[in-house]
C-alpha cells in the first residue's frame, strides 16, 4: 500500500480497475437471531392455540354463517355511510374553519373541538338516547317520535360519520394549507371569489395531501363501527356477540369475527397502497423520467460507485 | 368621474403591516395606454402598492380608482360601502396580473390555465374561448405547449403562459410584479420580449422590475420608490440617467 502505484500492472489492468474483484455480502447476524426468537414465540402460541379449549370445526362452520354475514354486510355499508358523512362534513368545516367570518369559523371550531373531545362510545350513547332531551325532532306541524327516528342504524351513523367529520376536517384543513398560497392569489387575479378558488384551484390540489390520510381512516372506520354493538347496531361483532350469547362458544366466535376483520382489512390496505402510488406520483408522472429513476435502489447491490448513487431526490416534496 | 381619462388614479395611498408602515401616501397616476415602470430597493414597497391595485392587499388610507370606478368601495351620497367578495372579484376582471412566482395551476394544461377564467368565471362558450387560448399561445410562441403541464415547462415557459392568462380575460390593464426575477437568466429576455409586445399593442401597463434595461427602452415613465414613498417620477431619461434626488442616485449607481 505504498503510495508509489505502478501506472500499468503486469496483468495490463489500470490499477483502479476493480470490476474483476469478487464483493462478499454482508452476514447478518442480528436477522438470524430475531427469526429465532420469533420462530421460538409462534410455536408458544400455536401450541396454546391447538391445546386450548377451540372446536376449530365450529369456526369454520359459522365463519360462512348467514348471520354473520349479514353482520359483515352491515360493517361494510356502514363504514360506506358514516365515511361519506365524514368526508362531507369534514370538507364543510375545514372551509368554515379557514372562512373569513369569525362567527362561521367559531362554529367550525366548537364542532371539531367537542367531537375530538369526547369518546365516540359516548357519543353514540348520546345519540342513541336521543330521546330523552328531545322527544320529538322536526319542524312544528311535521314531527316525529326520536325513539321512532334515531335507529341503531341512525345513531350509529350520527356518532360515527359527525365524529369522523371532525378529524377529517383536520386532514381537509392540511390539505388545503400545503396548497402553495400563489395559487389562490393567482385565482382571485383572474376574478374568482374565495369560495370558487377553492372549489376550482385549491381543493382538487390539495387532493394529493387529503387522499392517503382518509385511506387509512377508512381503515380505522371499519374497525370502529364494533363500538356499535353496543347500541344494538347488527354489525359483525354485535352479530357474533349474540350468537355465543346463545351457544357459548365465545372464542370460536371471536375468531371468526377476527377472521373476517383481517380479511376485509386486508383488502382496504391492498387498494389504500395502490391509491397512495397513484397519487404520490400524481406529479411525478408528468415530469421527464431523468436517468436516476433507472438505476436500481441502493440496498440491492453492493455499490461500487459512490458518485453515482442518490435514490432519492427524483420527486418533488 | 374627473378621472375618466386616467386607467389608474392612486389617491394617498397607505398600507401598514402591523407596526410596519409599507406605504406612505403614495400618489400615482397612469394614463390608458402608458407603460410605467416602478423600479425600488427591495422592501420599498413596490410591490404591496402593485398588490394594492387589484386589492390583493387592502389599502388602509387613500384611495385606487381604475377606469373611474373606486376600488372596494361603494360610494352612495356621503358615505363609503365596502364591497363584498363577489364585487371585488368583478372589480379585479379590470387588471390583469403577472406573478414572480408564475403561480400557474398545477393541476391544469397550459390551455385549461388560459381557459379557466374566461369559462369559469366569466361563463363564456367554450368553443369560443379555446379558439381565443389557442391564439394567445401562439402570441407568446407556445401553442407547441398547449397540453404540457407546468412543471413540464421551464420557467421562462410558464410565467408566458401566466402573462397569456392574464390576457385571456381581456383586461384594461396588466400589472407586472417582478416578472422576471425567479427566471435563471438565459430565460428572462424571451419574458421580456413578450412584454415589450405587448406594449406596443398599446396596452396599459404597470411593471415592477429590476430591469432597467427594459424600463429605459419600453417604459413611457419611472416611478423610483423607496422605504414605502415615491421619491421620484420622471421619464426613463430623467430617472435613470438624471436623477435628481439623492436616494434614486444612489440605487441607480449601485444596480448599475
Amino acid at each position: 500500500m505504498t503510495p508509489q502505484r505502478p501506472l500499468s500492472q503486469a496483468d495490463g489492468r489500470s490499477p483502479y480497475a476493480i470490476d474483476h474483484l469478487r464483493v462478499i455480502p454482508k452476514l447478518h447476524y442480528g436477522r438470524w437471531v430475531s427469526i429465532a426468537v420469533i420462530v421460538v414465540i409462534f410455536a408458544f402460541i400455536i401450541k396454546a392455540f391447538a391445546q386450548g379449549q377451540i372446536e376449530w370445526p365450529i369456526v369454520a362452520r359459522f365463519l360462512t354463517a348467514k348471520v354473520i354475514l349479514q353482520g359483515l354486510v352491515n360493517t361494510l355499508a356502514m363504514t360506506v355511510y358514516a365515511m361519506t358523512l365524514g368526508i362531507v362534513l369534514g370538507v364543510l368545516f375545514a372551509i368554515m374553519y379557514m372562512s373569513p367570518n369569525p362567527v362561521v369559523r367559531a362554529v367550525a371550531k366548537f364542532y371539531i373541538w367537542f367531537f375530538r373531545g369526547t369518546p365516540l362510545l359516548l357519543q353514540l350513547l348520546l345519540w342513541f338516547n336521543l330521546a330523552l332531551i328531545f322527544p320529538t325532532l322536526g319542524v312544528p306541524g311535521f314531527e316525529m317520535r326520536t325513539v321512532d327516528l334515531i335507529t341503531p342504524f341512525m345513531a350509529a351513523l350520527l356518532g360515527l360519520g359527525i365524529g369522523q367529520g371532525a378529524y377529517t376536517a383536520e386532514v381537509v384543513r392540511g390539505g388545503i394549507l400545503s396548497v402553495d398560497d400563489g395559487q389562490i392569489e393567482a385565482a382571485q387575479a383572474i376574478g374568482m371569489t374565495r369560495l370558487t378558488a377553492l372549489r376550482r384551484i385549491v381543493l382538487p390540489q390539495a387532493m394529493r395531501v387529503i387522499i392517503p390520510p382518509v385511506g387509512n381512516e377508512v381503515i380505522s372506520m371499519i374497525k370502529l363501527t364494533s363500538v356499535a354493538s353496543v347500541i344494538q347496531f347488527s354489525e359483525i361483532l354485535h352479530n357474533a356477540q349474540t350468537i355465543y350469547f346463545a351457544n357459548g362458544r365465545v372464542i370460536e366466535l371471536l375468531i371468526v369475527a377476527t377472521i373476517w376483520y383481517l380479511f376485509v382489512v386486508t383488502l382496504f390496505s391492498i387498494g389504500q397502497h395502490f391509491l397512495e402510488k397513484a397519487f404520490a406520483q400524481g406529479r411525478a408522472r408528468k415530469r421527464t423520467v431523468g436517468p436516476i429513476d433507472n438505476t436500481p435502489s441502493g440496498m440491492a447491490s453492493p455499490v461500487l460507485t459512490p458518485g453515482a448513487s442518490g435514490p432519492a431526490g427524483g420527486r418533488e416534496a | 368621474m374627473q378621472h375618466a381619462q386616467k386607467m389608474v388614479v392612486a389617491h394617498g395611498v397607505s398600507k401598514h403591516f402591523g407596526d410596519f408602515q409599507a406605504l406612505k401616501d403614495v400618489h400615482v397616476e397612469v394614463a390608458a395606454g402608458e407603460v410605467v415602470c416602478i423600479i425600488g430597493p427591495s422592501g420599498s414597497g413596490k410591490s404591496t402598492f402593485l398588490r394594492c391595485i387589484n386589492q390583493l392587499e387592502t389599502v388602509d388610507n387613500g384611495a385606487v380608482w381604475i377606469d373611474g370606478e373606486l376600488s372596494g368601495f361603494k360610494q352612495t351620497g356621503n358615505s363609503l360601502r365596502r364591497l363584498s367578495d363577489a364585487d371585488i372579484a368583478r372589480q379585479r376582471l379590470n387588471s390583469g396580473m403577472v406573478f414572480q412566482r408564475f403561480n400557474l395551476f398545477g393541476h391544469m394544461t397550459a390551455l385549461q390555465n388560459l381557459m379557466e377564467g374566461p369559462v369559469v368565471v366569466q361563463r363564456r362558450p367554450k368553443r369560443e374561448v379555446k379558439e381565443e387560448a389557442m391564439a394567445l399561445l401562439a402570441r407568446v410562441g407556445l401553442a407547441h405547449k398547449a397540453d404540457a403541464y407546468p412543471s413540464e415547462l421551464s420557467g421562462g415557459q410558464q410565467q408566458r403562459i401566466a402573462i397569456a392568462r392574464a390576457l385571456a380575460m381581456k383586461p384594461k390593464l396588466m400589472l407586472f410584479d417582478e416578472p422576471t426575477s425567479a427566471l435563471d437568466p438565459e430565460l428572462v429576455g424571451e419574458v421580456l420580449a413578450v412584454m415589450r409586445d405587448l406594449a406596443k399593442s398599446g396596452m396599459t401597463m404597470i411593471v415592477v422590475t429590476h430591469e432597467l434595461g427594459f424600463a429605459r427602452e419600453v417604459a413611457n415613465r419611472v416611478v423610483f420608490m423607496d422605504a414605502g414613498m415615491v421619491v421620484e417620477t420622471g421619464t426613463p431619461e430623467q430617472i435613470l440617467v438624471h436623477p435628481q434626488e439623492r436616494r434614486t442616485q444612489a440605487f441607480i449607481a449601485a444596480v448599475l
